[in-house]
């Protein structure tokens, strides 16, 4: 944008925008949009992107004790998707003029976020049924949400998205349901996850409305099509019957049935331990950084091999 | 003489184990790539890995017909009971180390599973042909990468060059050949491993000279794999892949 435009043109580009928008046209790299919008979509699509990337390590801890070829396949291939999704999200970034290169410098210096859950310890092999089951489940919900926003890169990575993570659903669903129908051993281990992983996996959809930052120009721009509090109420509806059949239980005391408004009303979420965790002091903020600054800075070596080489073979052609 | 039943299992056993144990390395990589991009390639090399030890598990799970699974055999083995290549086994290293292991073993397997896929076994010449195919990708990723690292900057030649050198020593296991292979071979079965040799040293020689790198001198070449003599390497492998099986024999997962 530059700064001698007029304001009178300004504005009138700004409400042909917004008027674009409540159409519910998709806006596409070229078109025009304000400064806001554009940072406000790097800082969510690179934060998604980071998430992808960065929950690749405390799956990846489980796939060299995976307990059967079948179960290691399949997370292998999990995990291998979720970095594709990493791939297409940084993309879509990357039309709206920021590189790769920084945002991974934005990841590394603790700019940009990337989900809170990944924060957490994967503790035993249930944890991995748990990760698929209720960090994707609620992952899926806030993505079904978000294939109608309103940039055409995010919604169309969404959509494709979207497929393969209800698959992942399934997948760790089905080993929380096959170790529910085991041993003690594993019936302890599957609860045990169960446990530890539902209240974060509910801190996923962010603080209540009521104390959300980022809500209300995203609603505005239709970046954002249902609320924090919506979307955490849609995900436990759909979990809380999916635990009840396997035997599961649901570590909150308080959540019961509200018949009034068709919905569970639950007990009171950790916001202290969110926040904690947000600022840095969960058990694996640290660690998932360090992790992705050594395998990056381990790489530097190799990435600077094949642009070198890439550069001689244009010199030897010309 | 033995049957040929057994002969058969035996060979499929160790086909199993050369995929099965190099995938696992594979799978060590993941989150570990120097990008994003590579560290899918190196996901996806291990997956079609996995898919072939799974075949091959299955198919001497049939020829020996005690109801055991591919599971069993992944699974619940000791390390003198493994017959893979040692090469297979040998640690990930740095990205030079890895991808040296792979133009080695890639370009064997390509050659191998040329001549398996006209086995007079069904099966085995099935499980050849669809090997082929992801072979053929995996050997144009290693060479790719011998090239670019040979012939990118000088760290990467080290680094490359290396890391050749110290795997050449494992190379020569590759074409043992003992008891099993002949018999198989003789029957129209099995490869003829040591005329392998040759195809594999001529690829591999114009892969070097293209990355401007050195054949190193073949003073000693280590073997023992195929008796389940392994280095110290796979038994901690095998020490954190066995785990949940090992702790918890009773349960299905």
């Amino acid at each position: 944008m530059s700064n001698n435009t007029a304001p009178a043109i300004e504005d009138a580009r700004l409400s042909k925008f917004e008027e674009r928008v409540q159409k519910g046209d998709a806006i596409e790299p070229r078109d025009w949009m304000p400064e806001a919008y554009r940072k406000h979509l790097i800082r969510q699509i690179s934060q998604h992107a980071h998430s992808e990337v960065i929950g690749m390590q405390p799956e990846g801890n489980w796939i060299t004790r995976a307990p059967s070829i079948r179960a290691k396949q399949i997370l292998l291939a999990k995990i291998q998707d979720e970095g594709g999704h990493g791939l297409y999200l940084y993309s879509a970034a990357e039309t709206l003029g920021i590189s790769r290169e920084d945002m991974i410098e934005q990841l590394q210096t603790g700019k940009a976020k990337y989900s809170n859950i990944f924060n957490y310890p994967t503790l035993t092999w249930a944890d991995i049924g748990a990760i698929g089951w209720l960090v994707d489940g609620a992952a899926i919900v806030n993505q079904v949400s978000l294939q109608r926003t309103s940039y055409g890169p995010y919604s169309r990575a969404m959509v494709r998205i979207c497929k393969e993570e209800s698959f992942h659903q399934r997948q760790g669903y089905e080993i929380m349901a096959t170790m529910m129908k085991g041993t003690a051993e594993q019936r302890e281990m599957a609860q045990d996850a169960m446990n530890r992983w539902w209240w974060p996996s509910l801190m996923m959809f962010g603080p209540h409305d009521s104390d959300s930052p980022h809500s209300s120009d995203a609603f505005r721009w239709k970046i954002k099509r249902h609320s924090n509090d919506e979307l955490r109420t849609k995900f436990i509806d759909k979990t809380v019957q999916q635990a009840e059949v396997i035997g599961l239980t649901i570590p909150d005391p308080e959540l019961k049935w509200n018949e009034a408004t068709g919905h569970y009303d639950h007990g009171e979420i950790n916001w202290d331990e969110f926040y904690r965790v947000i600022k840095g002091n969960g058990q694996c903020n640290k660690q998932r950084i360090a992790h992705h600054k050594r395998a990056h800075d381990d790489g530097a070596w190799v990435r600077e091999a094949a642009e070198a080489y890439k550069v001689k073979q244009a010199v030897k052609n010309n | 003489m033995a049957d040929i039943n057994e002969l058969k299992y035996t060979y499929s056993l160790r086909l199993a184990d050369n995929a099965w144990i190099l995938s696992h390395r594979l799978s060590e990589w993941c989150s570990n790539g120097p990008f994003l991009e590579e560290d899918l390639a190196l996901t996806n090399i291990a997956l079609d890995l996995i898919g072939r030890a799974q075949a091959f598990y299955n198919y001497a799970a049939e020829l020996e017909g005690k109801g055991r699974t591919a599971d069993d055999w992944a699974y619940r083995r000791n390390e003198r009971q493994y017959y893979n290549n040692l090469l297979a086994e040998m640690p990930n290293g740095n990205f030079a180390d890895t991808i040296a292991r792979q133009l080695f073993m890639s370009v064997y397997e390509y050659y191998f599973f040329m001549s398996l896929q006209n086995s007079k076994d069904e099966t085995f010449a099935a499980l050849a042909a669809k090997t082929l195919k992801e072979v053929k990708y995996h050997i144009v990723h290693a060479a790719d990468w011998v090239v670019r690292l040979g012939d990118g900057t000088a760290e990467s030649h080290n680094k490359i060059q290396q890391a050749i050198n110290g795997l050449w020593m494992y190379t020569g296991e590759l074409f043992d050949t003992d008891e099993t292979d002949i018999m198989l071979s003789e029957q129209g079965i099995g490869v003829d491993n040591q005329s392998l040799q040759t195809l594999w040293e001529t690829h591999i020689s114009e892969v070097l000279e293209e990355a401007t790198l050195k054949i190193p001198e073949a003073e000693y070449m280590q073997t023992g794999g195929r008796q389940g003599i392994h280095t110290e390497h796979l038994g901690r492998m095998l020490g954190e892949m066995q785990y949940l099986q090992r702790a918890y024999p009773d349960a299905k997962w």
